[in-house]
């Protein structure tokens, strides 16, 4: 199986659960754990090559142009850890089986572990650093949601929140790092990148990218100073802080650490800060670990305390003591896993997790009581368990390394590591039942106790035999850490003359005696005052909240005018600077005459543009002149060889101020005056400036000669040949660019959609509604509702006005014209015939509804890109052909104008939608008279019969 | 020529620009008509200007003015009088819904 479906396995895997939860739980869980086995079996066949150092890739290239490949590699490293993800991920989908209870959405649980899983295998078999971080940002999301699992709890979803926050900013922290690896090593392949070290360590960024990359390493797995997320996270259901916190996402900061440990490893910035940080958190962690009276904040100390016991191994530097992280990896997820979820048991079973409440459970769960027992005393690190191994390992490697410090530090650690796996063993299954609990826990059903048995007879098994159970395993993944072949040598014993020994021996001792003391020590750290992270991670979380608050209501205050002041004055800022800082040459561009009439046309331009400005209180001038600049910008037009643009301005023109007309008949004719000088005065000046920037901008643009050849050529070439048409606007509308066309028409159909939406909320019941019943004309109105010469006018206009739409159509190809102007100016005419005849004369005799209209046209536009599939071409590739069908001349064919077809039919509906809907809004408005068809009969009935 | 059309896209900037400003709905759709205007144009001229050239195919044409930004501005002046009108709609449900026409949501805004 290929690497990269093993990675996608489980998000496929994880569209199941919400399905199979419908055919009960059972089938829900064992789904989930069939897509889970299924990509656990496509590795395990990949070991026997991995473990003869081969390595699996897998290459699909996504985004090439970003270095962005989809790539995946399968080693040693990434075969140990994914096993460990899926493989735990196997056993906690059995676990949560059962420990979920009636209540819990069984189905999202999966669903989201799922998820989950699928970023933390993709992490660990990525070959792009791209991806990785990918999939790293996923762990960080799909954790969110594991973690606040329990919605209806406030610790889950505040512990799920920092969870993110720590987490989720370290990544961003490590996506920035990662760039940097990859712009020093010129790729972001992994591949690549670990062949780099030398480079990457010689280089001045070196430095920057560690400190980023650690960032996000130690933000997961929780180091100091970020160990303080992990407890937190406790909150979740048991199977999740199982997996998260045993083998996983905790574990992805150590991945990170070990992958680039060939890279990055070896200086003295990486021993100093990846040792002392590892050391600091798992001393504290142990020290804090004991104090602690809930199981699983027990646990999660002692997780905290452990993590950092890997991170200082790997910080060392040295090939040895990587081997031993990699083989202390094996040892803590297979013992952490097995306590979280004996721990979940106890709490299931006895209803508390507090240790000061349980005691003598021996006799009452004797399995869980050994399960504990076993993985406990591996914890500990006492034989004959994995724990033990490793530990003494570590000790044997801090031992040999300066300064004093650092052996003397590994010694406390691992002292108290010893006196709260006692702690843990001693007072939750030991001695008298402390609470008053009538009913008696007992031992749960296989289906609890099944996964963590398994996990401690591993425990087992490798402490007796580590040679024949994890030796090859951590020999291949230690190879891959340290990048040469690697045979660890793992015994039980080391002789009387090694260090570790004695140090294993010092530590059982000073545990026995810490749990001896540990009451006094108890009401002493109760006693003494200690800084809270979560109390720290508030403050200042709530400071940054305030602090974004302000910010945004400052500039995001309700008011329009302010926002808009703002943007512009930035825009001009960024302009001005961008002006100055860069160079000027006079343009060469020879400049074209001016005529009389286009100085007249100017001039009537710019005294109607100041007009709206000036006048534009009174709203109705206002439109008027609005329509005389719209009037001689469509003049411009034609007049500078755009005549498609002449005419597509002019009819638009029409249509919006008839829509503004309809508008303003509602709203109030006359704008107050309300804006103080000082506030005219900088409007005018931000106006002023704005104008004069454009209108530099685009004279220098027009007085310069194009820079690169444009691509007119291409068009204006081919129009004809490939396209069948003479006229080139259309031809790139329908044709070259018909992509684009359709996206536009697309749009266009939403945004009439959309008004007729509006409408439908407008005239629903509400306070809108009864403003609108309530509404009186502030205007008298007009003494002639329906003047007859306009009746008569548009009536005998119409046909003639949808001939000349249909002409402008037809022609479209080859002169002027085009779907869009003939839409429009069938869509005049129409529209006219409710100006002159009122809305429900018009209404009764235009049947076709206008959104079926629309539907229609981008239908029609797409079907016919889609009929270029049938005959072998691409979406969207045009034919044409000429035909000859008596007794017309020879005409010209092509399926473009069937696309121009669905571009006409849009535009025509969208407007008529668009100006119809305002219409509905005046008929409710009170005008019953037009509510009657009206026709010109009414006319001549006498008033007064 | 170029001066009288860069002066014009100029001026109706600043109409646009100021009208966006003011305070009530109505003076704001017409200053987004008058930008839209500004912009077509703009774009437009960005193809270069020249009377006479138009680029429709014939056998006696000297030469055609650059068809690209004209088809781009073609499209973009229906799709503005789309969105005017569906600001003209939100204008218009606005007033009906708070009983005036002001863009601003608090009098701190309203000078």
């Amino acid at each position: 199986m290929s690497p990269a479906l093993i990675a996608v396995l489980p998000f496929l895997g994880a569209l199941l659960p919400g399905l199979m939860i419908r055919a009960g739980r059972n089938a829900c869980a064992a789904t989930t754990g069939f897509v889970t086995l299924l990509a656990l079996i496509g590795l395990l066949l990949h070991a026997p090559a991995v473990l003869r150092g081969e390595v699996i890739t897998a290459r699909i290239d996504w985004l090439p142009q970003l270095g962005l490949t989809a790539s995946f590699f399968l080693d040693g490293l990434g075969l140990l850890f994914a096993t460990l993800i899926l493989g735990i991920g196997l056993l906690i989908i059995l676990y949560a089986r059962f420990y979920l209870s009636e209540r819990d959405p069984m189905g999202q649980f999966y669903t989201y572990l799922m998820l989950f899983q699928g970023a933390m295998t993709g992490i660990v078999l990525s070959d792009n650093i791209l991806l990785l971080l990918v999939f790293w940002e996923l762990t960080s999301l799909s954790s969110f949601l594991l973690i606040g699992y329990w919605k209806h709890l406030p610790e889950g979803r505040q512990g799920a929140r920092m969870a993110l926050a720590v987490t989720g900013g370290g990544g961003l922290a490590m996506i920035a790092g990662m760039l940097i690896l990859g712009q020093i090593a010129g790729s972001y392949d992994l591949t690549v990148i670990l062949q780099a070290g030398e480079a990457i360590r010689a280089s001045d960024w070196y430095l920057t990218a560690l400190v980023l990359i650690l960032l996000g390493a130690f933000t997961k797995s929780a180091q100091f100073p970020f160990h303080f997320w992990l407890p937190h996270a406790m909150a979740a259901p048991t199977p999740v802080s199982a997996y998260l916190h045993s083998a996983t996402m905790v574990k992805a900061g150590i991945f990170l650490l070990a992958r680039l440990w060939p890279v990055l490893a070896g200086t003295p910035e990486w021993v100093w800060i990846v040792t002392s940080a590892g050391l600091i958190t798992m001393v504290l962690g142990a020290v804090i670990g004991l104090f602690k009276d809930d199981l699983k904040a027990l646990l999660a100390f002692s997780t905290v305390s452990h993590l950092g016991l890997i991170t200082m191994l790997l910080g060392f530097g040295t090939k040895a003591a990587a081997t031993v992280a990699v083989f202390h990896i094996v040892n803590h997820a297979s013992f952490k896993a097995a306590l979280f979820m004996a721990a979940g048991i106890v709490d299931h079973e006895a209803h508390s997790r507090n240790i000061k409440r349980l005691g003598g459970l021996r006799h009452l769960m004797p399995i869980t009581f050994a399960i504990t027992t076993i993985a406990g005393l591996s914890m500990a690190g006492l034989p004959p368990f994995n724990g033990f191994l490793s530990k003494e390992m570590m000790l044997e490697e801090a031992a040999h390394t300066a300064p004093w410090l650092i052996p003397a530090l590994a010694l406390l650690g691992a002292t108290f590591s010893v006196a709260y796996s006692f702690r843990l063993i001693a007072h939750t299954f030991l001695g008298p039942r402390r609470s008053n609990d009538p009913h008696l826990p007992h031992d749960p059903g296989f289906g609890l106790w099944g996964a963590p048995a398994f996990l401690a007879l591993l425990v087992v098994l490798i402490g007796l035999m580590p040679m024949t159970f994890a030796g090859w395993i951590v020999d291949a993944a230690a190879s891959a850490v340290t990048g040469g072949p690697v045979a660890a040598k793992i015994y039980h014993w080391h002789g009387l003359d090694s260090p570790a020994l004695w140090m294993s021996l010092a530590a059982v001792g000073g545990g026995l005696a810490l749990l001896g003391l540990h009451p006094a020590l108890d009401r002493l750290w109760q006693a003494t005052p200690r800084p809270e992270g979560k109390r720290i991670f508030d403050a200042a979380f709530g400071l940054l909240t305030r602090l974004a608050g302000g910010v945004t209501r400052r500039l995001h205050g309700g008011a329009l005018g302010q926002y808009l002041a703002l943007a512009l004055v930035t825009i001009l800022g960024v302009s001005l600077y961008a002006f100055l800082s860069g160079s000027h040459s006079p343009g060469a561009r020879a400049l074209q005459p001016v005529e009389p009439v286009m100085a007249a046309g100017w001039l009537a331009l710019m005294a109607a543009s100041l007009g709206v400005a000036l006048l534009h209180r009174q709203r109705l001038l206002t439109l008027v002149l609005i329509g005389v600049v719209g009037l001689m910008v469509s003049v411009g037009f034609a007049y500078l060889s755009a005549p498609d643009l002449a005419l597509t301005q002019i009819s638009v023109e029409v249509a919006t101020v008839i829509l503004m007309l309809l508008a303003l008949n509602f709203l109030p004719k006359t704008t107050p005056a309300h804006s103080s000088t000082a506030r005219k005065t900088r409007d005018w000046a931000i106006a002023g400036a704005t104008g004069l920037g454009t209108a530099a901008l685009i004279y220098a643009l027009m007085t310069r000669d194009f820079a690169f050849p444009t691509i007119a050529e291409y068009h204006l070439a081919n129009s004809k040949t490939l396209g069948g048409g003479t006229n080139v606007v259309n031809v790139i509308l329908v044709d070259f660019r018909g992509y684009d066309t359709f996206g536009e028409i697309t749009v266009l159909g939403i945004a009439a959609t959309l008004i007729f939406a509006l409408t439908e909320t407008l005239l629903r019941p509400g306070p809108a509604n009864d403003r609108l019943r309530n509404w009186k004309s502030d205007t008298p109105d007009a003494g002639d509702r329906h003047p007859l010469m306009m009746v008569v006018a548009t009536r005998m206009m119409l046909p003639i006005a949808l001939m000349v739409g249909i002409y402008i159509f037809l022609r479209g190809h080859n002169v002027p014209g085009g779907g869009f102007i003939a839409g429009l100016v069938v869509a005049i005419a129409l529209v006219m015939q409710y100006m002159a005849s009122g809305f429900g004369w018009t209404a009764a005799r235009q049947r076709i509804d206008y959104h079926g209209i629309i539907g229609a046209g981008v239908l029609v536009a797409a079907a016919t890109g889609i009929g270029s599939w049938f005959a072998g071409r691409p979406f969207m590739t045009s034919n044409y052909g000429y035909f000859e069908i008596w007794p017309l001349e020879k005409f010209e064919l092509a399926t473009a104008a069937l696309f121009d077809l669905g571009v006409f039919l849009t535009v025509l509906g969208a407007v008529m939608l668009a100006l119809s809907s305002l219409s509905r809004i005046a008929t409710r408005a009170g005008q019953t008279t037009n509510t009657e068809a009206y026709d010109m009969q009414d006319k001549f009935q006498p008033e007064d019969k | 020529m170029e001066l009288l059309v860069a002066s014009s896209v100029g001026l109706m900037t600043a109409v646009g620009v100021y009208l966006i400003l003011r305070l009530r709905s109505f003076p704001v759709i017409v200053g987004l008509t008058m930008i839209s205007y500004a912009c077509n144009v703009f774009i437009f001229a960005s193809g270069r200007v020249v009377a006479g050239l138009p680029p429709i195919l014939s056998k006696d044409a000297a030469a055609y003015t650059d068809p690209m930004p004209q088809a781009l501005v073609l499209t973009a002046i229906v799709i503005s009088f789309g969105m005017t009108a569906v600001l003209v709609m939100m204008a218009l449900g606005a007033f009906f819904e708070a009983g005036d026409d002001r863009v601003d949501l608090d009098e701190e805004g309203a000078e």
